[in-house]
Parts: C-alpha cells; sequence; structure tokens
C-alpha cells in the first residue's frame, strides 16, 4: 500500500521533498499528540500552523478553483457580462468590514439563502419526507425475510436473517412510540406514558448506536495517525 | 492497614486515575496490533454486500460517476473506500469520472488513481478522468445532473473535457450507470441521495465515516441508497469481500481492541461510582 502522506513534494515523486514532508507531518502530529500530555507551546505553534496553513490554502484553491475559471475568464475572456451581476454580489460581501455600508452586504446574503433554501426544501421533500413517509408504510410480517430465515444455512447469515424478520415490526414500534414521545398536547399517563417510555428507548438505544460510531470514528483517526508514524516514519510495518 | 482500608484505597486511586494513564493503554491497544500484524475477520453486513454487489453487477464499458467529497481529516477512513471503489470499478472495465464537491478532494482521487491504475493498465482519459473541484454544492450536484460538460468545461489538469475521448456522448449523469459517493459531510452522500437519487432516478452508494453512518441508514430502507459503508468498519468489509487487504482492514484489530479497552473502562467507571455511592449511604 503507498503511504498516505500528504506531504509537500510527495506528488511531484521528488524522494528529497518526499521524505522531509513526512518528517514534517511526523513532528507535526507528535507536537498536536502532546497536547494529550498537556498544553504547551509546540502544541500552540502546530495549531496554529495548521490554522495559517489551512487558511492560506484554500483562500489560494478558491481563487484558481472557483474566481478564475467559473467568474473572472468567462467574464473577461469570453465576454458572458451576466457575470457582472455575481460579482457585484460577490463584492458587496466586502462592504461587512465599514458598519455604515454593512447592510449593503445583506442583497448578497438574501440571494445565497434564498438559492440554497430552495435547493434544501426541495431536497428535504423528495428526498426525505415523501420517500421516508412511504418508507415507513410497511407489512409488520415480511413473507421473503420469512423464508429466507428459512433457507439460512446459520451463524451470521442466520443471525441476518432473523434481524430482517424483526425490522419491520420494530421499525413499525419505534416510529411510533417514538412519535407518540413527541407528542405534547396530552400527559404522558397512561397508554401514551407507556408508549413514549418505549419511546424514549428507542431514542436512547439510537444514541448509543450514535455514540458507538463516533468513537469507531475517532478511534479511527487515531489509527490513521498511528499507521502514518509507524510505515511511513518509522518503517516499523509494511 | 487492614484489607477493607487498602481495598478502599485501591478503589479511590483507580477512581480518580490520571486521564493521561487511559490515553497511553488506548495508545497501546491502537499501535500493538499494527505493529504485530494482526488481523480480524469480519462478518460483511447487508449495507455493503448489497453496495458491492451493485457495483459487482456494472457491465464492461459502463460508466460511474465518483463523487470524492472528503478531505485529508477523514482519511483513514474514506481513503481506504476510495482505494477499494477503484479496485473494484477498474477491476471490471467500468470507466471512471471523478469529481468532487470538497476542494482537497481532487488530489486525493488523483493519487488512488496513480496508485491503482498502471495496475490494470486504465489509461487516463480513456479508462478515467479526474474533472477537479467544483464549488457550489447542491447546486453544482443538480447541475451535472443536467449538464456534466457545462458544469466542469475542463478536467482536473486544465484540459477541455470536449477534447477528452471517454467523456464522448456523456452530457449528463443520466449517462452514468451509478454514483459511487465518499462522503465525509456536507455536501456529501445526504445530499446526493436528495438532490440526485430520488429526483434523476439514478442510483446512490458509498461510504461515509462512521460518524455520519446512523443518519444514513435511512436511506437504505428506503432504497434510496444502494448500500453503505460506514467508518473503517465499513471499508475493511469491503476490502475483504474485495479480497484485497488495505488500511481499512490492517486497522480493524487496532479498532476492536480499543473498543475493548473502552468497554472496561465503561465498566470500571460504574463499578467504581456505585462503589463509591454504597459507602456514602
Amino acid at each position: 500500500m503507498r503511504p498516505l502522506t500528504i506531504a509537500a513534494g510527495a506528488a511531484s515523486g521528488g524522494l528529497d521533498g518526499h521524505v522531509l514532508g513526512t518528517w514534517v507531518a511526523a513532528a507535526l502530529t507528535l507536537a498536536i499528540f502532546s497536547f494529550l500530555y498537556k498544553d504547551n507551546p509546540v502544541y500552540k505553534l502546530a495549531e496554529h500552523i495548521f490554522i495559517g496553513v489551512s487558511a492560506g490554502y484554500v483562500v489560494c484553491l478558491e481563487y484558481w478553483n472557483v474566481f478564475v475559471p467559473n467568474l473572472w475568464n468567462p467574464l473577461v475572456s469570453g465576454g458572458e457580462f451576466i457575470l457582472v451581476v455575481p460579482f457585484a454580489l460577490g463584492l458587496l460581501l466586502f462592504t461587512r468590514f465599514s458598519p455604515r455600508a454593512a447592510w449593503l452586504s445583506r442583497w448578497a446574503i438574501a440571494a445565497m439563502v434564498g438559492s440554497y433554501a430552495g435547493f434544501a426544501v426541495i431536497g428535504a421533500l423528495q428526498g426525505d419526507l415523501i420517500a421516508q413517509v412511504r418508507a415507513a408504510m410497511i407489512p409488520v410480517y415480511s413473507a421473503d425475510a420469512a423464508a429466507s430465515l428459512g433457507a439460512a444455512a446459520g451463524g451470521n447469515d442466520y443471525v441476518f436473517a432473523l434481524l430482517a424478520v424483526l425490522q419491520n415490526p420494530l421499525t413499525i414500534i419505534g416510529l411510533v412510540t417514538t412519535l407518540f414521545y413527541f407528542f405534547f398536547s396530552r400527559e404522558h399517563r397512561g397508554g401514551l406514558g407507556m408508549a413514549s417510555r418505549v419511546g424514549i428507548w428507542f431514542l436512547m438505544i439510537s444514541f448509543g448506536a450514535s455514540f458507538g460510531y463516533t468513537v469507531m470514528s475517532r478511534v479511527s483517526l487515531l489509527i490513521g495517525r498511528l499507521h502514518f508514524l509507524l510505515s511511513d516514519w518509522l518503517g516499523v510495518i509494511r | 492497614m487492614s484489607a477493607a482500608g487498602e481495598r478502599e484505597g485501591m478503589v479511590r486511586r483507580l477512581s480518580h486515575l490520571d486521564r493521561r494513564i487511559i490515553y497511553l493503554i488506548v495508545l497501546i491497544c491502537a499501535a500493538v496490533p499494527l505493529v504485530i500484524g494482526a488481523r480480524v475477520e469480519l462478518s460483511v453486513g447487508p449495507p455493503v454486500r448489497s453496495l458491492y454487489d451493485a457495483v459487482d453487477s456494472l457491465p464492461p464499458g459502463s460508466y460511474v460517476y465518483l463523487a470524492a467529497d472528503y478531505d485529508p481529516g477523514s482519511l483513514p477512513e474514506l481513503y481506504p473506500m476510495n482505494v477499494a471503489f477503484v479496485e473494484h470499478l477498474f477491476s471490471k472495465d467500468v470507466k471512471i469520472i471523478a469529481a468532487s464537491l470538497w476542494a482537497p478532494g481532487p488530489p486525493l482521487s488523483q493519487r488512488v488513481f496513480d496508485d491503482i491504475a498502471p495496475r490494470y493498465g486504465k489509461t487516463y482519459g480513456e479508462d478515467y478522468v479526474n474533472l477537479g473541484f467544483k464549488e457550489g454544492r447542491e447546486a453544482v450536484m443538480v447541475s451535472v445532473a443536467e449538464n456534466l460538460k457545462g458544469t466542469f468545461p475542463e478536467d482536473y489538469f486544465g484540459t477541455p473535457c470536449g477534447e477528452i475521448p471517454m467523456l464522448d456522448g456523456i452530457n449528463s449523469l443520466r449517462d452514468v450507470s451509478m454514483i459511487v459517493n465518499v462522503s465525509a459531510g456536507y455536501p456529501g452522500i445526504k445530499e446526493w441521495v436528495q438532490q440526485i437519487a430520488t429526483r434523476f432516478d439514478i442510483p446512490v452508494g458509498g461510504g461515509v465515516t462512521a460518524v455520519s453512518g446512523p443518519e444514513m441508514y435511512p436511506y437504505i430502507q428506503s432504497g434510496q441508497l444502494v448500500g453503505l459503508l460506514a467508518g473503517m468498519k465499513g471499508a475493511g468489509e469491503y476490502e475483504q469481500l474485495l479480497e484485497k487487504p488495505g488500511l481499512g482492514l490492517a486497522g480493524m484489530a487496532s479498532q476492536s481492541s480499543v473498543h475493548v479497552a473502552v468497554i472496561v473502562f465503561i465498566g470500571l467507571a460504574n463499578l467504581f461510582y456505585f462503589l463509591d455511592r454504597r459507602k456514602g449511604r
């Protein structure tokens, strides 16, 4: 497997650049890890380098990948004069630096908020609301899943088939009881109280699953850095 | 000191354990399996299996739009997925159109291509292309679904898309068989589902960081996603199916040992909490 180093010079294939980049990346990784012992100037230095480099990288990238090809070149070389409108709106954003003229930036922000709200509404309606409500209208008993359970050989296949049989009833119970939990027009007593308590259990299980996945994600980041240090830098693993 | 006093002292010391000792134990649990090359056998779940089957069933010569919407911050989880997808697609002789809605995405995609394409004898511009980064999030998704070359007039290297042989006859996402997304967040797989899968009826599948996994599973049940890899485990499962071990599988032994350590810590913390409470009574 090729090293995962995203280091200066690596892309050009230059050996010196790659080695230097690996050492710089390793030093910065250890500098960040030093925070685990306690806050210190080396950590602060690495943090400031990261923020500075990231900001500079994004500015350059946006300039060359967005501003020049999408606006400047079509406007100046291509004669697409309609682009004066977004250019002017973009310039208006910089009026926020002046308190007296800051109100002008609202025009650009309004255009952005309006367009993205439009996209978000369409996406939420088409992709979430309608599709998810339709997907929730399922039979309690799935004959296909039951047939798969009967045909399962055993081991993991059997477990997955069993889960498939339980999926529909659990989905329906979880959906209904969780909705009951968020039904605030009546006091949660009696049958409603019991249903909402079951809903809380479903919510807790989903929070637990989310937290477990978050732990897994953070551990993956640690493993990625350790893999880099042990393979690319120290060469302990291949 | 009496035995009860000694036990109480030990419980007090352990319940106020220096957090740096916990960090050290986690570090050891993560590092040792990597150093000794430990491997774990993963059970492949249905979301990973269905994505693998969907990619595997693509006919040779068909096109896939590979949206690399991630950055180096999620490299350990998503880079192995990107590698596994490209390996699988190249092995099936599927043509890949890569692009990104995340600024750092294109160099990562190109890195994967540079590593893998020579092994499969694939040529840039004929078998795969990297269209680079485009700002605009959902607007770009919809735009590329309607007019690919209008949205990306040039590729990552500045070559006009009209001069790239493999893009002849490819005018929009309606001309591709599937969208495979490697997603670190917004904009990512959720937006591809919301804006494209449902509206343009194009199959979408892909991989996400483990943090985003639970949020995406409802889209599998609804059929809006053909399959999903969640985190390093998802990458490892896909690598196992592909029989090409990479960082996903290599990291899972470390992942498992850290999980065991975390479970033990949670158990001990609860034990000490109840012992402390009983003492308080």
